[in-house]
């Protein structure tokens, strides 16, 4: 087992909401009124039913309330014992899924300053990603505008199924906020459900949506490209989220090689795949997805051609590993700081 | 491909011409649009007539997404006679199966009666195209084989196409599209495993398709590279559906080929399975072993598009993975992203695997093995 070095920044944890009321505080009254009225329940996503064994490792399950809800729990679990400078918090709390563009804005403001109060305030390593809503592109940009004025967020955060390709031009008003404002924009695993979350429909299993998010990042990762978001933002970084890893390369292959066909399709497009994905676009470490075998995982990383694609995350409190093996088995130590320390900081302008 | 953009870096493979090889995917074309109307009833030859196909999409003719090419096939591939690329034997045999010296030719009809709405109409015309198949093409050429094409969204009218079909040895597998209604483990397409089962014959899995889903799961992207590209994430989403909804383990004898669709993808997806399958199997006590074990053991992929990493020693490495034994040679003659047979694989392959790449697997999973 490679081993771990202090002052890592872990790039995914997931600090959980309680349930809909803890969000009542943070809400003008007209929506507080709202929920309390029409009864509406809380907002957990299919992408990760609480009781669900990926959802918390057995030793990190409280035993009452949502695995992650606890400030005190994630100090012991992670901050700590993996001796981390910073760990930057991705809430996954289900407020993409609301369809009205008025009531999604508001949750997700009440999201982020109820992510300020009870988490960034408690722990001076803790950072912050911006939840936006994404049913209005304009409210969207207003709330980066709004959250960024506090240096502790660090990043933009959207799931990897929406309601169109994340490369469509529409949401480009986004892309324009977050570079301007040095913010990478972070694609995270799940779905709001407003499409099949499989390109072939909708699947019996939640073991069959979850398999399925590494293949929503291909299908992201081709859109982002071919429409040309990063030749209109060079400066611009995404980093996509509990993505998996050892896909990477070969789906790198295939679009490279349909891009040397079929480039006349889309002529800004001026550098080969590979290349943009080396300049703008990052992953986190965990889950990775690899065999047992060390040297099939140092040949995967062979394949990426880069030691700077990967960003260290522990996933918290997700079950993606067990003990402190959070990083793969075979992993140089030259590897592991730039994982560790290297990537997440090059990434994120604002950690320093 | 058929359009260099470089010189290739490294020396192309020393394949004589002599060399046999099966050609996995060759998609023969109609020369005209009522080439199939002798094997219809005349009440779907008035149908058509009057009403066409009503996809799960849009347009009435040609796909949502123009291809780059007419008919997304090579432009050096009309035959002198005219009509389509793809639609004569004799050019076929001229320009793809003479000089390479194809033993084995496996013709994967599209655009058939396969995703349309109308199941009735699906049914009558799948079965016209394997009528077809047989006049037009393999009682011509004895290389050549046919793909029985079956109405995919009825269940049981196409494993009864498949039991009318079953021994006739013009055919050689059955054949399915990636998109459909539903993910292809889903219990509606069970009948067709089971009938190809008991047929002792594969099921092809070809990419594209319509099934009425975005190609993305975050909607409809833009481009006709999104939708090429996306194809292979479909085909994976199909195979894990495959794989959780138990029809590996229901069905053991069924052999499912992967064709279009690329086989890098295939360790990765593995491997992604088996890890949500250690940890979630409670949900699925239907899959009694690794997802992976299943994938070595029932399921096959055809090479082409193949995936062209700068390093080809990096492909090698993919292949060892996936397993020599699991590749079958394909061209996809006549669409333009053809893979040209000399061309495909360099060289420092032993002769063991680049026989087995090129004709020996393919022999053996469609029963022509000496």
């Amino acid at each position: 087992m490679a081993s771990l070095i202090a002052g890592a920044v872990d790039c995914d944890v997931h600090p959980a909401v309680p349930h809909l009321t803890s969000l009542l505080p943070y809400l003008n009254d007209y929506w507080r009124d709202q929920v309390t009225t029409r009864g509406m329940v809380d907002l957990v996503s299919q992408s990760y039913p609480q009781n669900s064994p990926i959802v918390a490792r057995p030793d990190w399950r409280p035993e009452k309330g949502k695995p992650g809800e606890s400030l005190q729990d994630m100090q012991r679990h992670v901050l700590d014992p993996f001796q981390l400078k910073l760990a930057i918090c991705n809430p996954l709390y289900g407020v993409q899924m609301v369809f009205s563009e008025d009531m999604q804005a508001a949750f997700c403001r009440a999201l982020n300053d109820w992510l300020v109060k009870e988490w960034l305030d408690r722990d001076p390593r803790l950072r912050g990603s911006i939840v936006i809503p994404t049913q209005s592109v304009e409210k969207a940009v207003a709330e980066i505008e709004r959250c960024a004025q506090d240096r502790r967020f660090v990043q933009v955060l959207m799931l990897v199924m929406g309601d169109i390709p994340l490369g469509k031009r529409a949401l480009w008003p986004i892309y324009e906020a977050a570079e301007r404002l040095e913010l990478p924009v972070g694609v995270h695993a799940g779905s709001a459900y407003h499409n099949p979350p499989t390109a072939v429909g909708w699947g019996s299993y939640h073991i069959e949506d979850y398999v399925g998010q590494a293949q929503a990042f291909q299908t992201q990762l081709t859109s982002l490209i071919v429409e040309g978001v990063f030749a209109k933002y060079p400066r611009l970084k995404m980093v996509m989220l509990e993505s998996g890893v050892s896909w990477i390369a070969p789906y790198l292959w295939r679009l490279h090689k349909f891009w040397r066909g079929v480039r006349m399709e889309t002529p800004w497009v001026d550098r080969a795949p590979l290349e943009i994905v080396r300049s703008n676009i990052r992953f986190s470490l965990q889950p990775f997805d690899a065999p047992p075998e060390p040297e099939t995982l140092i040949r995967l990383f062979d394949h990426m051609q880069s030691d700077e694609l990967v960003l260290f995350s522990t996933d918290y409190p997700h079950w993606q590993f067990d003990g402190q093996d959070a990083l793969p088995e075979g992993l140089s130590p030259d590897l592991v700081r730039k994982i560790m320390i290297d990537n997440p900081y090059a990434t994120y302008p604002r950690l320093t | 491909m058929n359009i260099q953009f470089r010189e290739s870096p490294e020396a192309a493979s020393p394949l004589t011409a002599k060399t046999a090889i099966a050609d996995c995917d060759i998609h023969p074309a109609r020369a005209t649009h009522t080439e199939l109307y002798p094997y219809l009833a005349k009440r779907w030859q008035h149908h058509l007539d009057i009403y066409g196909v009503h996809a799960y999409q849009g347009m009435m003719e040609g796909p949502p997404y123009p291809k780059a090419q007419p008919n997304a096939s090579r432009r050096d591939a009309y035959p002198p006679e005219g009509g389509p690329q793809g639609s004569s034997l004799s050019f076929m045999q001229k320009q793809l199966l003479d000089p390479n010296n194809v033993q084995l030719g496996v013709l994967n009809p599209l655009n058939t009666g396969q995703g349309i709405r109308n199941h009735e109409l699906s049914a009558a015309l799948c079965s016209a195209i394997n009528d077809w198949q047989i006049d037009k093409w393999t009682s011509k050429d004895k290389r050549l084989k046919a793909s029985i094409v079956v109405g995919n969204e009825d269940g049981l009218s196409a494993a009864a196409e498949i039991r009318e079909r079953a021994g006739d040895k013009n055919f050689v597998q059955v054949l399915l599209l990636s998109r459909n209604v539903e993910p292809l483990g889903q219990r509606r397409y069970w009948p067709i495993y089971q009938a190809a089962e008991e047929a002792g014959l594969p099921v092809g899995v070809h990419a594209f398709g319509f099934g009425g889903n975005p190609i993305t799961p975050s909607g409809w992207p833009s481009y006709y590279i999104e939708e090429m590209v996306g194809h292979s994430q479909c085909q994976q989403s199909a195979l894990a559906s495959l794989v959780l909804e138990g029809v590996f383990e229901r069905f053991p004898k069924l052999k499912m080929v992967m064709i279009e669709a690329g086989f890098g993808w295939a360790p990765s997806l593995a491997w992604r399975l088996d890890k949500a399958w250690q940890r979630l199997r409670s949900e699925v006590p239907h899959v009694k072993r690794p997802p992976s074990e299943y994938i070595r053991e029932q399921v096959w992929w055809t090479t082409q598009p193949m995936e062209d990493p700068e390093c080809r020693e990096e492909l090698f490495d993919v292949i060892n993975w996936i397993g020599w034994d699991r590749l079958l040679f394909a061209t996809d003659y006549p669409h333009w992203d053809y893979d040209e047979p000399s061309r495909v694989l360099p060289a420092g392959v032993s002769e063991a695997n680049r026989e087995a790449f090129y004709l020996g697997n393919a022999k053996k999973l469609y029963g022509l093995a000496a």
